[in-house]
């Protein structure tokens, strides 16, 4: 009989560890490994989900992560975040603005003209999802042509550098408050713990590198009927942000790189807020690393629904801090979900000792009760 | 990002513990805090660590910021020292503390990290225990959220508890905690003991040796200092009981291999179907069998 647990857990969990890696090789003959460079381009959204949800902008990091994890994002995005707890914190970024992103694409559904012009970029919004079956077998000839192909529309002027926010045009017509000041250092949640009630900024950063569908789920929750938010995307943007740091001897900000983001701004019904003050919108923000529209607009329909809820008190659950922002990481949900495969003998035990117990109190009750009717 | 630019393949490991000095030091130093008020929850902002959340990384962060070399580690989990889990988290600690022995003898160790089980031999002033804890806060039964129960433990307000435990024995005539059943420290706050059975709650009360609770995933810290008060919740009517083991005849039932009559016992069904017991704590058993006290020639290896 095998004592306790299981027995040579060592042989198991190295065993185990081959077939795992046996699968991920399993193609066979003409199997050839994926490199990190194909994963990056052309699974790219793929690899923006794990840059945002890992928290770490590190593309080629990223793509090896969802290489060694099998595509499985939560894993994917774990890794990466395993990884940063080995590296130190060597300096807090300074605030960087969006304004100066070189977008690839923008749009806004609350004008149709809007300051520099919409720019529809690559999308599948209006893409027709029917199975393009020329796909399953593709030569490197097949790429350079559509690559050559969409070069040649190449238009002769060349882009603005950067295109003004549609916000600050609302913000300038009196139709948004204007930006609140800034309260002191954002709360940087990788070195202080959360304690509520946090501010907004915690909230925020908590958000950016949520897992991408526990956003959605919540914050659809919201526009379905379990909130009020009624959001019109003000702008949405993707694009690669310069980032900026204080030089190290000088402390002039220079560029030190950049990151694909996606940013997005919700605009909601005002508020009434206390008398006699002039009503104006509300600003919900969302903004992640990588291309990931449907989470950088879950965000900022969330976030909206937060800021009511902070000054309201909430009376739906995503507008709710604790609520939203205790559930909607990745590691943290995956993980717990995960650990109940581990062995619960012990507490099991317990339970079955407290049960019995109880079965046992009942009936002696029940055979009372008989004993004490009259006959 | 730079295209020229390449992995760094040959990077050598991993620094010793796996996390950066910043945040073992901070783990210190919630650990201090944790132990001057003790049975508060402290909060840190825990780190991801390579294994799954749930699956003992506040534990395991504890263990990391506290281990240095020379220093003898065991790990268990559910009492034993084989179970997959407990195998995986010593391996990964082996692998990044070089120079940190290991055993699987309970008075060797001078750092244990468990699961489920505090170890049936007891514990001396030089040993440091570490749980490893999924639910930190013993209110969350009877308050979803924090910010409340967090008034709650400041104002020492556990009414709702003791309304829960009274409504059981309303309805069963008994109180149903089976696990994890709250304890107030040094008369103050009632702490969430991690899933050790009702049977382990006594080895918390003027535990020679410091106890430490880690939870990763709810990110806090907190501790039952040496030699601190720790009482199970209860009415002055209503006596706390811990798992009994007791037959049909009220016999205490004994561990099939080692005989042991005073040990927390797992159950097994038996290729007859009867059901059988053996000690939970793997070490605890072995030691015994080892000095002779085997019931049957059955040991197995």
């Amino acid at each position: 009989m095998g004592y306790v647990a299981i027995r040579g857990g060592g042989t198991a969990i190295k065993g185990s560890l081959e077939a795992l890696e046996a699968l991920r090789a399993a193609e066979a003959d003409e199997g050839t490994a994926l490199s990190l460079n194909t994963i990056e381009h052309q699974l790219r959204l793929l690899t923006s989900r794990i840059l945002s949800e890992g928290g770490l902008y590190h593309p080629p990091l990223a793509a090896l992560a969802i290489k060694q994890m099998q595509g499985d994002t939560l894993e994917a995005a774990f890794a990466l975040r395993a990884y940063r707890s080995t590296k130190p914190r060597l300096l807090t970024t300074p605030v960087q603005e969006t304004e100066g992103m070189r977008v690839i694409r923008r749009i806004s559904s609350a004008f149709k003209d809007i300051p520099g012009g919409q720019m529809l970029g690559p999308t599948t919004d209006y893409a027709l999802r029917l199975m393009r079956l020329e796909l399953a077998d593709e030569s490197p000839e097949v790429f350079r042509g559509i690559a050559a192909r969409f070069l040649a529309d190449t238009p002769s002027e060349a882009l603005p550098q950067t295109f003004p926010k549609v916000v600050e045009a609302l913000r300038r017509d009196g139709l948004l408050p204007a930006s609140p000041p800034g309260q002191g250092e954002p709360f940087d949640i990788t070195r202080e713990p959360l304690v509520f009630p946090i501010p907004r900024s915690a909230v925020l950063a908590s958000m950016a590198r949520a897992e991408t569908g526990s956003l959605l789920a919540l914050a659809y929750s919201n526009m379905r009927g379990y909130g009020d938010v009624h959001p019109t995307i003000a702008e949405l943007r993707v694009g690669y942000l310069p980032v900026l740091l204080p030089h190290p001897v000088t402390g002039e900000p220079v560029e030190a790189g950049e990151v694909l983001m996606t940013e997005c701004e919700v605009v909601a019904m005002y508020e009434s807020d206390e008398a006699g003050a002039v009503p104006v919108f509300t600003l919900g923000y969302g903004a992640c690393f990588g291309h990931n529209e449907t989470k950088a607009i879950s965000m900022a329909v969330l976030d909206r629904a937060l800021q009511k809820g902070m000054k309201d008190g909430p009376s739906n659950p995503s507008e709710d801090p604790e609520f939203v922002v205790l559930h909607v990481d990745g590691v943290d949900s995956m993980g717990f979900a995960n650990h109940y495969k581990m062995p619960h003998y012990v507490t099991f035990q317990s339970d079955m000792d407290r049960l019995r117990t109880t079965q046992i109190k009942a009936e002696q009750k029940k055979s009372a009760q008989k004993k004490g009717q009259p006959e | 990002m730079n295209p020229s630019y390449e992995l760094p393949r040959d990077e050598a490991g991993y620094s010793f513990g796996f996390l950066d000095e910043y945040a073992k030091r901070e783990v210190r130093r919630a650990i201090l805090k944790a132990i001057c008020i003790p049975g508060y929850q402290t909060p840190y902002a825990s780190r991801e660590m390579p294994m799954g959340r749930g699956f003992g990384t506040g534990g395991l962060q504890l263990t990391l910021s506290l281990i240095g070399r020379g220093e003898c580690l065991k790990v268990i989990d559910q009492g034993a020292d084989d179970s997959v889990n407990a195998v995986n988290l010593r391996q990964f600690i082996e692998l990044t503390c070089p120079g940190v022995d290991t055993t699987e003898h309970t008075g060797e160790a001078t750092l244990i990290q468990s699961r489920h089980r505090i170890p049936e031999q007891p514990l001396n002033s030089a040993q440091v225990l570490v749980l490893q804890v999924p639910y930190p806060d013993p209110l969350v039964v009877v308050e979803a959220s924090e910010a409340k129960r967090k008034i709650m433990h400041g104002e020492g307000d556990y009414s709702r508890l003791l309304t829960k435990l009274y409504e059981d024995i309303v309805r069963f005539a008994e109180i149903t905690i089976s696990h994890r059943y709250p304890t107030r420290i040094n008369g103050h706050y009632v702490l969430d003991p991690s899933p050790i059975p009702r049977f382990d709650i006594a080895k918390l009360d003027h535990s020679p040796a410091l106890i430490l609770f880690g939870a990763g995933r709810e990110k806090k810290i907190y501790a039952v200092p040496p030699h601190t008060r720790a009482e199970p919740l209860v009415f002055d009517d209503i006596p706390f009981r811990a798992e009994d083991f007791n037959d049909a005849q009220g016999q205490r039932r004994a561990c099939q291999r080692c005989g042991a009559s005073d040990s927390f016992l797992d159950e097994f069904s038996s290729a007859n179907g009867t059901a059988t017991f053996q000690c939970s704590d793997s070490d605890y058993c072995n030691q015994r069998v080892a000095a002779g006290n085997g019931v049957s020639c059955e040991v197995t290896s």
